[in-house]
């Protein structure tokens, strides 16, 4: 059929497109395509808060890549582990700098993922008909909470050990013998040993991973049945053209493909300026007493967690109590687990709701900041009535939500995106 | 009532942000900055010499390799054969040591720490001001304690070097009419075979190295960070080209 005088590069394309034609007939990749990509229609109206999901995906791969190159070199044994990490820093080709990224990685994470939560927040994007995507995305939020946690025992510093020591007994507060029974069952041990060290890397590296990449994939999934929400929070399928398409949305590609490949450029010059100039970050991202092999004789003067854990950890230590502590510290998750049923107001994005709604979304942040500045700090009498005193606030946002969401008076919403 | 909870919360963050100069300033003596150069090639080929005989004793170096350190500290290996290794070590081995940890735990009451890492968990400024921190107290098993270890159970090994120094105290009596006594500083009273100014010298070079093992790839990761940057720069301009030309059709 073809003429032998067919130009090298047409017949390569025409060998592509048969080839697409073949796998098409077999396995939905160009409908995938279609649907997820160059016909899922965004809203035009994103702004700088809508960068941080496609960043939270690009901190996901790097994650895993560095993480499973981590892997080939590191050994998960009390014996071996702290040696096996200086290996990789010293001795590894590149190990330094994949190691860097991995430990600059867990806490870009937080910071991307926390961004994007508090956009949703800003925009009510975890309102009626999103509460599934927002449930979807908490869990993403345990498991990566679930994720640092294991992760950071493994390089076996000081700062390891004994954060995990004081984490891994927060259960020891359920009463009726539950609480030291499941510390035991968590640990394998009587303390935190080479058993538990073991068992963390297993979950660290397999079944946390799965469990995220599979509710990665459903809050895609999720987002791409409902539609992205925008910072008017107007529902842009309800305004279609005569060709069924949103009259206020764009193709996801090529248009945020290309803004987003934007915002990764930016990301990446923050990141880079981390992992090659500071990786440390001034003991926040790296702590200092991680430094030292981990010595179960000797406890460090000052067991803080890692940043991303310290708000929750200031709202435990706020309470006299133990076991009430870790109620309230899991209490201050499940608020935001509730939050889509606690929101009554009538719209969405804060551009349209009245000034109740703009003070308490001001004091949550601020109070959400200033606990984690707190948790990172030695326990003192000013300290632990500041901590009171935010957590309060914190738990105010929430369970007085109902009641001053009603009460706001709201702006008129336009029919179209502004 | 809501601009009292501003007010308040204003109030406390003031408090929060005053607290830690609180903690500070009460018993963590004052720390002099090392002021070493880590790309000073010179000091750290010092620094190495001082602690192979100073330090290497009772302290290991277990991460560090002498081929590693040949290649950074630019030493022929001929060199760090002759000058750093004693015990017919290899040049792929680490700056390991034989004394049993056993042994040394009846001696010192505790085991030497390695050093490999001690600049990168304390500070080179710690390090620094460490070695010239130790003071005679009679009551100490060693003659000697330390101002910025309290308590510590390592001899003053650079005495020779550096002489002995006595604490000098100032007293302070309260409204109470109870008396505080305050470290303020040393008094020389034996001399040492370096003057202070020479002391200061070998102590930031041995600073110095210990920061160079503590993380080894530090000034190489600075180089190229400073090159992926520009990249990054480059790869910004492009893709905000790109994305202008796309979005240009979008009202």
């Amino acid at each position: 059929m073809k003429s032998a005088r067919t130009p090298p590069l047409e017949r390569v394309t025409e060998g592509m497109q048969g080839l697409l034609v073949w796998i098409d007939a077999r396995f939905p990749l160009s409908k995938m395509w279609r649907e997820h990509i160059s016909e899922y229609y965004a809203p035009k109206n994103f702004n700088f808060w809508y960068y941080f999901g496609s960043l939270a995906m690009l901190v996901l791969v790097i994650q895993i890549v560095t993480g499973i190159f981590l892997t080939m070199s590191y050994k998960p044994s009390a014996a071996e582990a702290f040696a096996s990490v200086e290996y990789i820093m010293r001795d590894v080709n590149w190990g330094w700098l994949i190691r860097y990224m991995h430990s600059t990685g867990a806490s870009a994470f937080f910071v991307v993922v926390y961004l994007h939560m508090f956009r949703a927040v800003l925009y009510g994007s975890y309102k009626k008909p999103r509460e599934l995507l927002w449930l979807l995305g908490m869990q993403i939020y345990v498991a990566l909470m679930a994720e640092a946690f294991f992760g950071y025992l493994l390089p076996w510093g000081q700062m390891s050990y004994w954060g995990a020591q004081v984490i891994v007994s927060l259960f020891g507060a359920i009463p009726f013998g539950i609480g030291e029974t499941l510390v035991e069952w968590v640990r394998g041990d009587y303390f935190i040993s080479d058993i538990t060290l073991n068992r963390f890397f297993a979950l660290h590296v397999i079944a946390v991973p799965l469990a995220l990449i599979f509710l990665v994939i459903a809050h895609l999934l999720a987002l791409h049945e409902v539609g992205s929400n925008n910072p008017d929070g107007i529902e842009i399928k309800e305004k279609k053209g005569d060709d069924g398409i949103p009259l206020d949305g764009i193709p996801f590609h090529p248009y945020y493909t290309v803004k987003d490949i934007m915002g990764v450029a930016v990301f990446m010059a923050i990141f880079a300026a981390v992992v090659f100039f500071a990786p440390e970050m001034g003991g926040y991202f790296l702590e200092h007493a991680n430094f030292e092999p981990a010595n179960s004789l000797k406890t460090p003067e000052h067991i803080a967690p890692v940043w991303y854990f310290t708000p929750f950890y200031a709202i435990l230590r706020a309470v006299p109590d133990k076991l009430l502590g870790v109620v309230l510290m899991a209490g201050a998750i499940v608020m935001l687990f509730i939050l889509p049923w606690l929101d009554k107001s009538p719209v969405k994005s804060i551009r349209y709701r009245g000034w109740i709604f703009k003070l308490a979304v001001s004091l949550f942040a601020i109070s959400f900041v200033a606990l984690g500045y707190l948790g990172l700090q030695p326990v003192s009498a000013a300290s632990t009535l500041a901590s009171r005193f935010f957590a309060t606030i914190y738990f105010l946002f929430f369970l007085l939500m109902p009641i001053y969401t009603r009460l706001d008076r709201t702006k008129p919403v336009p029919g179209r995106v502004t | 009532m809501i601009k009292n909870g501003l007010i308040g919360v204003l109030a406390l963050g003031a408090l929060l942000l005053s607290a830690p100069s609180f903690a500070a300033g009460t018993d963590h003596a004052k720390m002099e900055p090392a002021n070493n150069v880590l790309s000073n090639v010179r000091s750290l080929q010092r620094g190495v010499g001082h602690f192979v005989n100073y330090c290497m004793g009772c302290h290991s170096a277990k991460y560090v390799r002498y081929n590693r350190l040949a290649d950074d500290l630019q030493l022929s290996e001929q060199q760090v054969t002759d000058n750093l290794m004693f015990v017919g070590e290899k040049l792929l081995d680490t700056m390991d040591i034989a004394m049993d940890p056993l042994d040394a735990g009846r001696w010192f009451g505790q085991v030497p720490p390695d050093l490999s890492l001690i600049a990168r968990a304390k500070g080179t400024d710690y390090v620094f001001n460490y070695l010239k921190g130790f003071y005679l107290d009679p009551s100490r098993r060693n003659g000697t304690d330390n101002l910025f270890l309290p308590g510590a159970s390592m001899p003053h090994v650079l005495w020779e070097l550096q002489g002995l120094q006595e604490p000098v105290y100032e007293a302070i009596i309260d409204a109470d009419g109870n008396v505080h006594k305050f470290m303020v500083g040393f008094e020389q009273v034996t001399e040492g075979l370096l003057s202070p100014e020479e002391y200061d010298q070998f102590v930031r070079d041995l600073a110095n190295f210990l920061e160079y093992i503590s993380e080894p790839v530090k000034l190489e990761r600075q180089r190229l960070g400073i090159r992926v940057m520009l990249f990054l720069l480059v790869f910004f301009l492009f893709s905000y080209l790109l994305k202008q030309e796309y979005w240009k059709d979008i009202k």
